[in-house]
């Protein structure tokens, strides 16, 4: 290389920026268009789509449709069986957010103590069930929790307690559902409590265990505190993907008995994929979406308040 | 290999899932798509030898959809052009799918198939006089009980009306103790309660098939009947999905009484043992006053119109509405035939347990045609499960449901102003 | 002291337990004879170890071809995902160009939007592309994946400039630089992203369910769904079906679990 004349450089560099320019287009153009074609466009549609009755009629012959404003959104807020399915939404979500929580938690304080051998080992293990195919192990738990010869049934037994007719009764199908879905997902949140538990400096539960503190005092005066951000993150999170719940009613219950585990994201396939009633579903997906904006939307602003999410 | 019934789905499926599930193109020879549900996908495979031995150069690759999800999947598959050529389908969607213009009318060349058939059941594979799909076997439900329970319980004949129905419940349950229960309506299947709604006079749509009319005093009454077998601890409250083994239930005398149609009078002989076979007899449905009437049911051969392979099909469908070979599937599925020489071919009235579908048969009364239709029982269902868990009264529920099937009925009744619907 | 790690070990054994009972049970089902997990109490071993139900499976259930089709489709997702996302999160991450602020926000906005709301437009619009019931159906959300361009672009942002500059002096052109030097850089997480993308398809069930209605089509997950509603009582059949449907995902995962737990992590803690 030898020293340019300043002008020639100059007209290379602006060449080289045109053609790094073009190359970048390149490279994010293909992303981009099947972005654009295969999810901003059918969610824009969905919008549009949520303002028709397209059914089965419009399917057969467009003719058949109708432009009819908010009707379907004014529908579903009279129609029970949406309320229903938002309350059973509701329901895993606040029974479940916690539930999982707490087990992550408690799995993750148990596997961060040094005591214990084989760490590595069991923070894979436990993690295991997460990457399971949902309906495969959803047709396990169905049998597993079976009325008559399920393994938990078996057990309560064994132990004196009653049988429970777990995906049978309206009251115990939301908490059998539950147990599968912990069981499930637990390992998550447990790898990252872990990561942010391994942060936490060893003087502070050696400065507390020397102040006299016992493993609860250690636990709310320092692990809790190191692990409140965090915790509060996670469980928003849970909220958003709790609201998405539908392959584990589909396999386990169809829903049932007497609608106790149709969710909104499990209404929105019938009302769509069961009884083509597009133009009503689509108003259900936007629904959600609104749930799942709102509570975004608070992840964020817990999150700028809190500072703690990097 | 192994015991009963494991084999018999194996065997069964063996010739239905193979087919599917490999369907290399040889040049020249047409691929029959046929799509078939339950029993009769996992059977109808054995029937196929003999009609690709008729028809070379036609292949039928047979594909067994669960009853559960048929529905919605031929409607997916609608959407997505990709229906097969021929398939199966329960007699109540003709009407669905004729709006949607999915099927291909009978031909005048297949005019014969629709001759030796039952009227009822005919006329549910029409509309506006047209015959849309052709009956392929006839079913109806009718009452399988315990024929020792009922005689220890002092009953020697199954009752005939409501009231002797309900003694002789009580009779069994008080026999049967513990915690058996005297029949089994599961919670997520319509055809109980509708049967029982069948028994009365009045239709259960009004104003063209454009409005509900379950509020009238016969269903109300329907109802109250339905709600009294759970609340008096006669019936288990209980979905099908939650009775792992309906046959062993039955044999146990977890229940005594089960309503079903005639695919179930094989499922009992194949799957129960030798020894069970004396202690269960079938019955005519008892009504209010005498034996009453119930849905004609069964399932119909549909060719689709997006099918390219008319004339292959209509050979199927001519095929399988063959009286010989309906007489064969009798035996094969125990399906009833819908043609009326297959019955005697066939000698079904001969075996005591389907003779009694004959009389069900006669008495069966058409339900409503509209493509709404599956959506109104399914939420007519919805309500008279909770009516069951105590959130409705007979009266309110009768109420909700009209609610519930005028609302259904909008886009209908719109249709009908401006023209549009048959 | 001794207590505590007495106590803590088991509570570790303890957990083990509930998290590998469901699987092992599972297993062990699927080699029982006909019937016997329906009897009370549950057995949790075989009487007599039978492969029959596997037989079974590959040879009258056509579980052989919904293998294939799982694999197929993962192994294609995992493909076109990458060649789509990898250089799209590098550009995003190294590259000026116009606009790039403005898409990014836009992505950013996007991803607080559930794909599941977009799922019954884009089913019509495949079918007005004749595209329901194939391959190409079902692949379709694959490509467009905002979670993966932002993954790459997280790591990408770690390449140091003078790196990609000192080939640019050497003439290379923007292809070489991504071949030569990108790809090699980004390994770690192309692993990782191709194994969230090939877990996430093959574990996938909603959208195949939907676009897949021809049983010659259908993924492990939509067989086994369908199966299990025909099947509910062959107890031991549908044990079979779940272990041929997790193990290859569950190896998989094992074989690279490090390559897994290490993404996961850069994609939740650091947002």
């Amino acid at each position: 290389m030898t020293v340019a004349d300043p002008a020639i450089s100059a007209v290379k560099r602006s060449r080289g920026l045109a053609a790094r320019e073009r190359a970048a287009w390149a490279f994010v153009a293909p992303a981009m268009i099947a972005i654009g074609l295969f999810f901003a466009l059918p969610v824009i549609a969905a919008l549009l789509l949520s303002l028709t009755d397209f059914d089965i009629y419009a399917l057969a012959d467009l003719d058949n449709l109708r432009f009819v404003g908010l009707q379907n959104y004014e529908r579903l807020m009279t129609n029970p069986l949406f309320w229903g399915a938002m309350k059973n939404t509701l329901t895993f979500a606040v029974l479940g957010v916690p539930l999982s929580i707490a087990a992550s938690l408690a799995a993750a304080v148990i596997l961060n103590a040094r005591v214990v051998k084989w760490r590595p080992i069991w923070r894979v293990m436990f993690f295991a069930p997460y990457v399971t195919t949902l309906v495969a192990t959803a047709v396990v738990w169905r049998y597993l929790l079976h009325t008559r010869y399920g393994v938990i049934n078996w057990g309560l037994e064994s132990i004196g307690l009653p049988a429970v007719d777990w995906l049978g009764q309206p009251s115990t199908s939301i908490p059998a559902i539950l147990m599968f879905v912990v069981w499930k997902i637990f390992g998550y949140n447990m790898l990252i409590f872990l990561a942010v538990l391994q942060t936490v400096p060893d003087d502070l539960y050696e400065a507390a265990r020397i102040d006299g503190a016992g493993p609860w005092k250690q636990f709310r005066h320092v692990t809790l505190p190191a692990i409140a951000p965090t915790m509060l993150l996670v469980s928003i999170i849970s909220v958003a993907s709790f609201f998405q719940l539908f392959a584990e009613p589909y396999v386990m219950t169809q829903g049932g008995p007497a609608q106790s585990t149709v969710t909104v994201l499990y209404f929105m396939y019938e009302e769509g994929f069961k009884w083509w009633n597009l133009g009503s579903a689509s108003a259900v997906a936007f629904v959600l979406f609104l749930c799942i904006l709102a509570i975004t939307l608070v992840q964020l602003a817990v999150a700028k308040r809190v500072g703690a999410y990097q | 290999m192994t015991s009963g019934p494991h084999r018999r789905g194996a065997l069964a499926l063996l010739a239905g899932g193979a087919a599917a599930a490999c369907t290399p193109r040889r040049d020249g020879e047409t691929v029959l798509r046929f799509w078939a549900m339950g029993n009769e996908g996992g059977t109808v495979g054995q029937l196929m030898p003999e009609f690709e031995r008729r028809n070379p150069g036609v292949r039928v690759a047979v594909q067994p959809l669960p009853w559960t999800a048929a529905h919605e999947k031929l409607l997916t598959a609608y959407a997505g052009d990709s229906l097969p050529d021929v398939s199966q389908i329960g007699n109540t969607w003709v009407s669905e799918l004729t709006a949607i213009g999915a099927l291909s009318p009978t031909p005048p060349a297949a005019a014969d198939l629709l001759t030796d058939q039952f009227e009822a059941v005919l006329e549910t594979n029409e509309v506006a006089g047209r015959a849309m799909t052709t009956p392929w076997y006839v079913d109806t439900r009718l009452l399988f009980y315990r024929t020792d329970l009922l005689a220890r319980a002092g009953f020697d004949a199954p009752p005939q009306d409501w009231g002797e129905w309900k003694r002789a419940m009580h009779g069994i349950k008080r026999v049967a103790g513990g915690d058996n229960y005297a029949i089994l309506l599961p919670l997520n299947e319509f055809e109980q309660l509708l049967t029982f709604g069948l028994q009365t006079e009045e239709p259960l749509l009004r104003d063209r098939n454009t409005r509900g009319n379950f509020s009238n005093p016969g269903f109300i009454s329907a109802l109250a009947f339905y709600r009294s077998l759970f609340a008096e601890g006669l019936a288990p409250l209980a979905s099908a999905a939650q009775i792992s083994n309906v046959w062993t239930e039955f044999a146990r005398g977890y229940f005594s009484f089960y309503f079903s149609g005639p695919w179930s009078v094989g499922d009992f002989r194949s799957r129960l043992p030798a020894s069970f076979q004396s202690s269960w007899a079938t019955a005519g449905v008892p009504g209010p006053n005498g034996l009453g009437a119930s849905a004609p049911g069964g399932s119909s051969l549909a060719v689709f119109q997006s099918s390219p392979h008319q004339e292959a099909a209509w050979a199927l469908v001519r095929y399988l509405s063959e009286p010989a070979v309906q007489a064969r599937f009798n035996t094969i599925v125990g399906d009833l035939p819908a043609r009326k020489s297959a019955w005697d071919i066939a000698q079904v009235e001969r075996d005591p347990m389907l003779a009694p579908f004959r009389g069900q048969l006669e008495r069966a009364k058409a339900v409503p045609k509209v493509p709404e239709w599956e959506r109104i029982v399914t939420e007519m269902q919805i309500v008279a499960e909770r009516m069951v868990r105590g959130e409705y009264t007979p009266e309110t529920a009768a109420a909700e449901i009209d609610r519930r099937a005028d609302r259904l009925l909008e886009k209908r009744r719109w249709m009908m102003e401006q023209g549009r619907a048959v | 002291m001794k207590i505590r790690a007495v106590l803590l070990n088991l509570a570790v054994a303890l957990i083990a337990l509930i998290v590998l009972f469901p699987l092992v049970w599972m297993a062990s089902v699927s080699f029982m004879p006909t019937g016997e997990a329906a009897t009370f109490p549950p057995p949790l071993v075989p009487s007599r170890w039978t492969l029959e139900h596997y037989q079974d499976l590959f040879l009258n259930q056509g579980m052989g071809r919904y293998l294939w089709n799982s694999f197929a489709l993962a192994t294609l997702a995992t493909l076109l995902a990458l060649s789509f996302t990898v250089p799209a999160g590098y550009a995003f991450a190294k590259l000026k160009f116009t606009g790039r602020e403005r898409l990014f926000q836009f992505l950013v906005a996007a991803l607080v939007v559930p794909a599941q709301i977009g799922t019954l437009p884009l089913f019509l619009m495949l079918k007005g592309m004749g595209l329901v019931n194939t391959y190409a159906g079902a692949l379709v959300p694959w490509l467009a994946s905002i979670f993966g361009l932002f993954l790459v672009r997280q790591y990408a942002l770690s390449i140091p400039d003078e790196m990609l500059e000192a080939a640019r002096i050497d003439g290379a052109g923007e292809g070489q630089i991504f071949r030569r030097i990108v790809l090699p850089t980004l390994q770690p997480i192309i692993v990782t992203l191709g194994l969230f993308v090939f877990l996430g398809s093959w574990n996938d069930f909603l959208w195949p369910l939907i676009i897949l209605t021809d049983q010659s089509n259908y993924t492990l997950p939509v067989a086994l769904a369908a199966l299990s509603r025909e099947h509910v009582q062959d107890v031991e059949l549908m044990m079979a079906g779940a272990v041929v449907t997790v193990a290859p995902v569950l190896i998989l995962f094992l074989a690279l679990q490090r390559y897994y737990i290490r993404g996961m992590l850069a994609g939740s803690v650091k947002g």
